[in-house]
Order: C-alpha cells, then sequence, then structure tokens
C-alpha cells in the first residue's frame, strides 16, 4: 500500500495530464481583494489548473464548475468543503452536518432546514424585516455621510436575524466575526486562517451557549429545529448543530449581500435610477448583484471517485476549489459579465451554489435584500461614495471592508 | 430528446423538447416557456417551479422528493394531489410526450 502524502491538509495529487500547472496563490491577499484578473486566467487556463502550492485543482468556467458543484454523487462535501479532508485530518471543528455531509444523512437535515427556512417562513417575517429597514434607513438619510458596512451592512441582518432565530445574548460583533471565522476556515492555512482561529478560542463558546434551546424563544426559527428534535427526527445535539449553521451561513453572508447591492448601485448610479422607475425589479436586481459579486466566491469538493470531467482524469481524493466568483463572470455564459444591469435576469448563477446543497437560507437572504431596497426605493433618491470602497480579503467571502457613503432622501 | 408540454393556466399549450437528465423545470426555462421561475434554480428552496402532473402521467412521474411536500404547502396556488416540483422531476426517455398543467401564478 502506498503511503498518502498530505498537503495543506488533504491528499497531495500530480497535475493530471493535460492540465495547466499554475503557480499562482488563489488566496493571495491582495488576489482576494481584486480578484477579476485572477478569475479570467483561470477561466483562459483551460477547464481545470492545477496549482503547485496546495496541489490543488481549480475551476473557473461557469459550465464545468456547474456541473462539479451540483454533482453530489462524485464530488463530496462530506470531505469538508475548504481545503482539508476531514478523512485524513481531523476538523478543527465537528463538520456541519448540513453543510458537509453527503446524502443519505444531508437528506435528513436539509428537510428539517428547508421547513424551516421556507418561503412561507419568510413572508412571515417580512413585517419585521421591513419595520427594522424603515428607522434605519431614516436614520441614515438624516445623518449625511456614513460607514456603509459598519452602520448598515451589518447592522441589519445583526438586527433582524437574531430576532428571527429566536437568540438574545449575542453581540453583533461576535455574530459578524464568527460568519468570517467560518468562512476563512475553508482556505489554506494562511495568515487569515491563523487569526480566524485565534478568535474562534472566545466566539465559538458563546456561539454554541447561544444554540441551545433553553436559550432560544419558543417562536422563532430555532425553535422550529427543535420541533424536529421532539418529533425524533433529530437529536438534541444535531438541533443545536442546525442552529449553529444559521449562524455561520446566515449573518455575515447577508451582511456582504447589502454591502455589495451598496457597491453596485454606487457604482452604477444609472441601474438605481432603472430600479426605481420599476421596483417590480427588486428581486431581478438582487439575482445581478448576487452574479455581479459573488458573495461567496470559492468553495470546494473533494472527488469521491475516479472520474473524468470535461476529458480531464480526476483521481478520487483530489481537492477541487471551484471559483464562483469566476463562473458568474464568465463571457462564454454571460457575454459581458462586467457590466452590471438589473434586467439582465442571470437565470442559473452560482452565487447560491447549486443541486442538492444550494443555499438553504436564500430566502431570508432574499427577504432580508428586498425590505432593504424597497424602503430604500422609497426614500432614497441617490446613493453616492463618499470616498473609495474597499475590500476585506477573507478565504471564501467577497465583501467590502469600507464603503464611505451617502444617502441623498427623496 | 424528450417533447414535454406545458399547459399554462389560460390553456395555451406549448411543446418543447428536452434532455434526459435535466429538470421540468429547466426544460421550461431553457425554451423560454412561461408560467415557471425557478428563482432557486432547483436546489428545492423556492416553489415557484409548482407544476400539476396531468393525471395520465403521474404514475410514470413517480413520488415526490424527500421534503417536496413542505415546499409544495408554500406555494402561490394551493398544492393538489398532482402538484410537483418541476425542478424534481427528471427527463427519462419515458417521459416523453409528459403533459405537465402550470398554476395561474408562482409568487
Ligand atoms: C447573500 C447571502 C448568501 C449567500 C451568497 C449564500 C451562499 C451559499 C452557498 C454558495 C452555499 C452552497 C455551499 C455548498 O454547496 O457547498 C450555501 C449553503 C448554505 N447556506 Fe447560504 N448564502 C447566503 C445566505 C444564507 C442565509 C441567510 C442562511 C441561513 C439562514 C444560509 C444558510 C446556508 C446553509 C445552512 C447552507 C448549507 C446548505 C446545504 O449544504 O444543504 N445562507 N449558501
Ligand atoms: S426551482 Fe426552486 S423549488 Fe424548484
Amino acid at each position: 500500500m502506498t503511503q498518502v502524502e498530505i498537503i495543506e491538509g488533504h491528499r497531495k495529487i500530480d497535475p493530471p495530464p493535460g492540465v495547466p500547472v499554475w503557480d499562482v496563490d488563489p488566496y493571495d491577499e491582495a488576489i482576494l481583494r481584486d480578484p477579476h484578473a485572477f478569475y479570467a486566467e483561470l477561466r483562459r487556463l483551460g477547464d481545470f489548473v492545477y496549482i503547485p502550492k496546495y496541489s490543488v485543482l481549480a475551476m473557473g468556467r461557469f459550465s464545468t464548475v456547474r456541473e462539479v458543484f451540483s454533482d453530489h454523487t462524485r464530488f463530496l462535501s462530506s470531505h469538508g468543503v475548504g481545503l482539508d479532508d476531514y478523512k485524513l485530518i481531523p476538523p478543527y471543528r465537528p463538520p456541519s452536518i448540513i453543510l458537509e455531509v453527503d446524502p443519505p444523512d444531508h437528506t435528513k437535515t436539509r428537510k428539517i432546514l428547508t421547513r424551516a427556512l421556507s418561503p412561507k417562513v419568510v413572508r412571515g417575517l417580512m413585517d419585521m424585516f421591513l419595520a427594522t429597514a424603515e428607522p434605519l434607513i431614516d436614520d441614515l438619510i438624516a445623518r449625511g455621510p456614513f460607514e456603509g458596512v459598519e452602520d448598515f451592512a451589518e447592522v441589519f441582518p445583526t438586527s433582524v436575524f437574531p430576532i428571527a432565530v429566536g437568540m438574545s445574548n449575542v453581540s453583533a460583533r461576535h455574530l459578524v466575526d464568527y460568519g468570517a471565522m467560518v468562512f476563512n476556515a475553508v482556505g489554506p492555512n494562511n495568515a487569515l486562517r491563523q487569526a480566524a482561529f485565534k478568535a474562534a478560542e472566545e466566539i465559538v463558546p458563546i456561539v454554541t451557549r447561544a444554540c441551545q434551546r433553553d436559550a432560544l424563544s419558543k417562536d422563532g426559527l430555532g425553535a422550529l429545529v427543535y420541533q424536529a428534535a421532539d418529533a425524533g427526527e433529530i437529536t438534541e445535539d444535531e438541533a443545536g448543530m442546525l442552529v449553529r449553521s444559521f449562524f455561520s451561513a446566515g449573518v455575515d453572508t447577508t451582511v456582504t449581500g447589502i454591502g455589495n447591492a451598496m457597491y453596485c448601485f454606487g457604482q452604477f448610479p444609472d441601474q438605481w435610477e432603472a430600479l426605481k422607475r420599476d421596483p417590480t425589479q427588486i428581486r431581478a436586481a438582487f439575482e445581478e448583484i448576487l452574479r455581479f459579486t459573488s458573495p461567496v466566491h470559492t468553495f470546494g469538493r473533494t472527488a469521491g471517485v475516479d472520474t473524468e470531467v470535461a476529458g480531464t482524469k480526476i483521481e478520487a481524493g483530489t481537492k477541487i476549489i471551484c471559483v464562483l466568483g469566476a463562473a458568474n463572470s464568465d463571457p462564454e455564459k454571460w457575454g459581458d459579465p462586467e457590466v452590471f444591469r438589473i434586467d439582465r435576469k442571470p437565470v442559473g448563477h452560482v452565487a447560491f451554489g447549486a443541486g442538492i446543497h444550494g443555499c438553504v437560507g436564500q430566502n431570508i437572504a432574499r427577504g432580508e435584500l428586498e425590505a432593504v431596497l424597497s424602503v430604500m426605493l422609497r426614500k432614497v433618491d441617490r446613493i453616492e461614495f463618499t470616498g473609495a470602497p474597499e475590500w476585506r480579503p477573507n478565504n471564501a467571502i467577497c465583501a467590502l471592508d469600507k464603503l464611505p457613503m451617502q444617502f441623498i432622501g427623496k | 430528446m424528450v417533447n414535454v408540454t406545458y399547459v399554462a393556466a389560460s390553456g395555451s399549450r406549448q411543446t418543447v423538447a428536452g434532455n434526459v437528465g435535466e429538470s421540468v423545470m429547466q426544460t421550461a426555462l431553457n425554451s423560454g416557456v412561461d408560467g415557471i421561475i425557478g428563482e432557486c434554480g432547483g436546489s428545492m428552496a423556492c416553489a415557484t417551479c409548482h407544476c400539476f402532473v396531468d393525471e395520465a402521467w403521474t404514475d410514470k412521474t413517480g413520488t415526490r422528493m424527500d421534503g417536496e411536500e413542505d415546499l409544495l404547502d408554500c406555494a402561490a396556488v394551493e398544492m393538489q394531489d398532482t402538484s410537483r416540483l418541476s425542478c424534481q422531476i427528471r427527463l427519462t426517455p419515458d417521459l416523453d410526450g409528459l403533459v405537465v398543467h402550470l398554476p395561474e401564478s408562482q409568487t
């Protein structure tokens, strides 16, 4: 038997025949801040490239990214969706029982979250979302210049989401940091990940505690998950793990969604004008914001079998990083991907993933954005930058760090 | 190719050819059939791909997937016995000629 050689937490592979070798670090902070040249070169080189620094395959062409990302039979999530292979090294935290499992385990937990985060549940939350957005946006208009990330993008989800889940006693800062930590952890062992682990020591116990049944209200999304435990579908511990997934995946992502939306409209004011003319396009506009900015830029899969994609032979155990941001900006698929236009209707974009793991919280994300944008449409005439936007490097999230801006009221 | 006929709430019919392995939702979107939105792209999260399978075909389209019912329960038009999420029906050669009826609204 040959010994498995491990690199960055997963099996070292040789470049498959015909696959170009590209000596690049996709997690370099300069690339994470401004990934577009990286995306373009990744797509130009082929369906796959081999990256020696991490011994992984990376991919950025739309059609093949979609194929790999949505094929849970050949490309597994249970080995971890980051660079670590949980079958070879111990996971840094107990793996997610929704994101990091395959069927049939996944089917069981997915069903529970689908129910807890259903369109109907979100319809019931809309009034609360709107009632929160209203005074917040009034206040921002009155303020003049403000910090778009800290004063707005972070404030809205950290106000509404804990209420929706039925959770108290966790600060907004901890919620945002927990998400950033989880997403940095799916990268290589770089400075971002190390900082995330350091932060984890403090935050993980607080979040774990906040996800216990007795810490949650009786009428929130958290309680809906615990009902599944009462019904015997999952254990009490599993219910806690599923509630935890709300905080791993549901705060930092929507913070990013709102920040990136402000970026798009500040950068392309004619598109805000277009939305003002036709407010029925709010949901369509959010789809384009998602495609254009890919809040989750990269997630991984592990080949479960020896297989082939677009003529490339892939060995079982190969880690593949699927660059969703590159797929969402592939000219082959989108024609003019560099243009942000709210009437694009980018059906099939992969910002929420695809297939059985496709974002189970997308109704919440859409509901939050719809609330924010619809209140803004009533009150905000113009969205202006008052300084240069700055991006914050993260191993999986493409988010702003600073967005000095102002709302000019109607 | 597998032919699928979509019958709109108004009664108008549109027959399009789909590929084996693709879903009834995807096939509609590929061919510009109105009346199916498929907002979540087939991840079984949105219920905007609701359809009623024609009685003659319900045996062949089979039973609902795990979790599908919870979502059908969220559909804009009330679910019936023949209701399915069209993203969860995959085309097989057996389904050539399939007829599905579309609800008046998906949102
Ligand atoms: C703009 C906001 C959001 C974006 C861009 C986003 C993106 C994603 C992506 C790309 C995936 C797929 C991961 C994979 O296939 O490996 C995913 C899965 C997931 N998301 Fe979201 N998400 C967002 C909001 C939310 C919210 C608000 C919640 C919670 C309420 C949430 C909970 C989840 C969960 C639990 C999964 C795992 C689903 C599974 O594996 O079946 N997300 N998300
Ligand atoms: S397309 Fe969303 S549930 Fe079918």
